[in-house]
């Protein structure tokens, strides 16, 4: 059963007078990957840190289950060259943590071989793989990741969502993700909030493709991409873009929304 | 006894140093120098207004760096003028308004130098057991806030998401900052106590790949400066302060031009 994990209701916030998110509603259920796309500027990263509780509202509600557990990947992690910092002690984020939460979240995430680097000499992909991990280490019941590709080459991007949505099914956590690419991230969403300032359409994939705002939003050929995109997602392609055989592990969970 | 004042200087100096290690690590990673230097500052303000209340001086400087330190805190939430903008302000006005208010008091005798750049011969037993309890007291703390603090200079937002409490955590280390400048002023003076904060600090960072292991080696690479710096000051009658600082920049200098010259050869 899905039930919600985190509601939004009636949400508006403004910086300095600028209105940045306006009259926003949301519900985020358990179980079911949300996608938030939308252009620059556009209250993304502000919605999310809404929900992450980092950023008050000037109204509205924001409620999140008694207890719930949230893992956070940002944006882009920067930090200062003046503090030495191996992967592994990144990892050790609080005494409570052993060696075997460690060992289990740099498995999910395939990064075994990177523990005693520094954090200073990752690419942008190892980068990524690490801050899923730290995520990871409290077993949230919510994934919130903001632009999770970011620095990533096109083939990088691919492995990542599939390893979210990978991670996902393994863990049967809720994901809530911010993506410039609705093209890629579309096997791997069950549901779609498309935002610019105010909510302007959410549903499945499929249907937002072709929905009037959305297309107004991003053009009509790249609904088009997706379109023809939506027609083939029963199937996977490879990193050679060899078609895969469909099986039901690629199918949607369907949301009930 | 002919050296007690010596041995007192070098017992002072060091518990400075080992609490000195940890701090100072953070004002670097965390770019807080000039934090530290504002609160040193208003340490003379301290000073002056323990000699006009006539309480005792300890107490005074103590008090006044910790008032500051949240004066800090919370102007920092205000968004009209940047940071170190308001350091400025703060540091100089604090400093100034110490001067003003010393040359106020007639009778007093105040040898000024020694507030500025340390005097190790006005150092007491007294001045150890402040030195003592407040160097525990920040020890304590840090090992009990370590991986928050960790935590929160790493990242700030992932801090809080993971349920550090973030505004309390950056009060706490102000404070403790303000705390040990206040009881390290007799060591080295206002003027150069920053520098004994972020000099083992700075040196320590190409030794080190842990934050744990760099906070351990400040701590070490401080202590070497002051005792160091303290016997060529006893030797050569050189001001204790500036003696210090000048034994620190010379490991510093070491630790950064030993790959340069080990290349050489």
């Amino acid at each position: 059963m899905n039930t919600d994990i985190v509601k939004l209701e009636q949400v508006n916030i403004s910086f300095s007078g600028k209105k940045v998110v306006q009259n926003v509603s949301l519900n985020l259920h358990s179980d079911c990957i949300t996608t938030l796309i939308g252009p620059n500027g556009a209250g993304k990263t502000t919605l999310v840190k809404t929900v992450l509780g980092l950023v008050k509202p000037n109204s509205g509600s924001v409620w999140r289950k008694p207890g719930l557990i949230v893992g956070y990947v940002p944006q882009k992690l920067h930090i200062d060259s003046t503090f030495p910092l191996t992967v592994k002690r990144f990892l050790q984020i609080s005494r409570n943590i052993t060696a075997r939460d460690i060992a289990q979240a740099v498995a999910s995430v395939a990064i075994e071989g990177l523990l005693d680097s520094s954090i200073h000499g990752l690419s942008g992909g190892e980068m990524q793989r690490v801050l899923l991990a730290r995520a990871l280490l409290k077993n949230p019941q919510l994934l919130v990741l903001d632009e999770p590709v970011q620095g990533v080459d096109i083939n990088g991007q691919i492995e990542l969502y599939q390893l979210i949505a990978d991670i996902r099914k393994a863990r049967g956590c809720s994901v809530f993700m911010i993506s410039h690419d609705l093209h890629l991230v579309m096997s791997a969403t069950d549901h779609v909030i498309c935002m610019n300032q105010h909510i302007c359409c959410s549903g499945h994939p499929e249907k937002i493709t072709n929905d009037p705002s959305y297309i107004e939003l991003f053009g009509a050929a790249s609904a088009k991409t997706m379109a023809l995109y939506a027609h083939h997602h029963n199937h996977d392609h490879d990193l050679h873009g060899d078609v895969l055989p469909a099986d039901g592990e690629h199918q949607h969970q369907e949301c009930n929304h | 006894m002919f050296y007690d004042f010596l041995l007192y200087a070098l017992i002072g100096g060091i518990g400075v140093a080992i609490v000195s290690g940890p701090l100072g690590a953070f004002v670097v990673w965390r770019r807080m120098s000039y934090f530290g230097d504002s609160l040193a500052h208003s340490a003379l303000l301290g000073v002056a207004i323990g000699i006009f209340l006539e309480i005792n001086l300890n107490i005074a400087i103590i008090v006044c760096a910790l008032l500051l330190a949240v004066v800090l805190v919370a102007m920092q939430k205000q968004h009209f003028i940047a940071t170190d903008t308001l350091l400025g302000i703060m540091a100089h006005s604090s400093l100034s308004l110490g001067l003003v208010t010393i040359s106020f008091i007639e009778d007093a005798r105040i040898d000024l130098m020694a507030f500025l750049f340390g005097d190790l011969l006005t150092i007491l037993p007294e001045d150890l057991i402040w030195i003592g309890v407040g160097g525990a007291c920040v020890l304590l703390l840090l090992y009990y806030y370590w991986p928050q603090m960790i935590s929160m200079t790493i990242n700030e937002e992932l801090a809080q998401v993971e349920g550090v409490n973030v505004s309390n955590m950056r009060l706490l280390l102000m404070l403790m900052i303000a705390l040990v400048i206040a009881v390290a002023m007799k060591i080295v003076g206002v003027m150069l106590i920053t520098s004994l904060l972020i000099i083992p600090a700075a040196s320590a960072r190409p030794l080190s790949s842990s934050p744990e292991r760099m906070a351990l080696l400040a701590s070490a690479l401080g202590c070497t400066a002051v005792v160091l710096g303290l016997v060529a000051s006893y030797q050569f009658d050189t001001p204790a302060g500036p003696s210090v600082v000048v034994a620190a920049m010379l490991i510093f200098m070491v630790i950064y031009l030993r790959p340069t010259l080990k290349g050489r050869t």
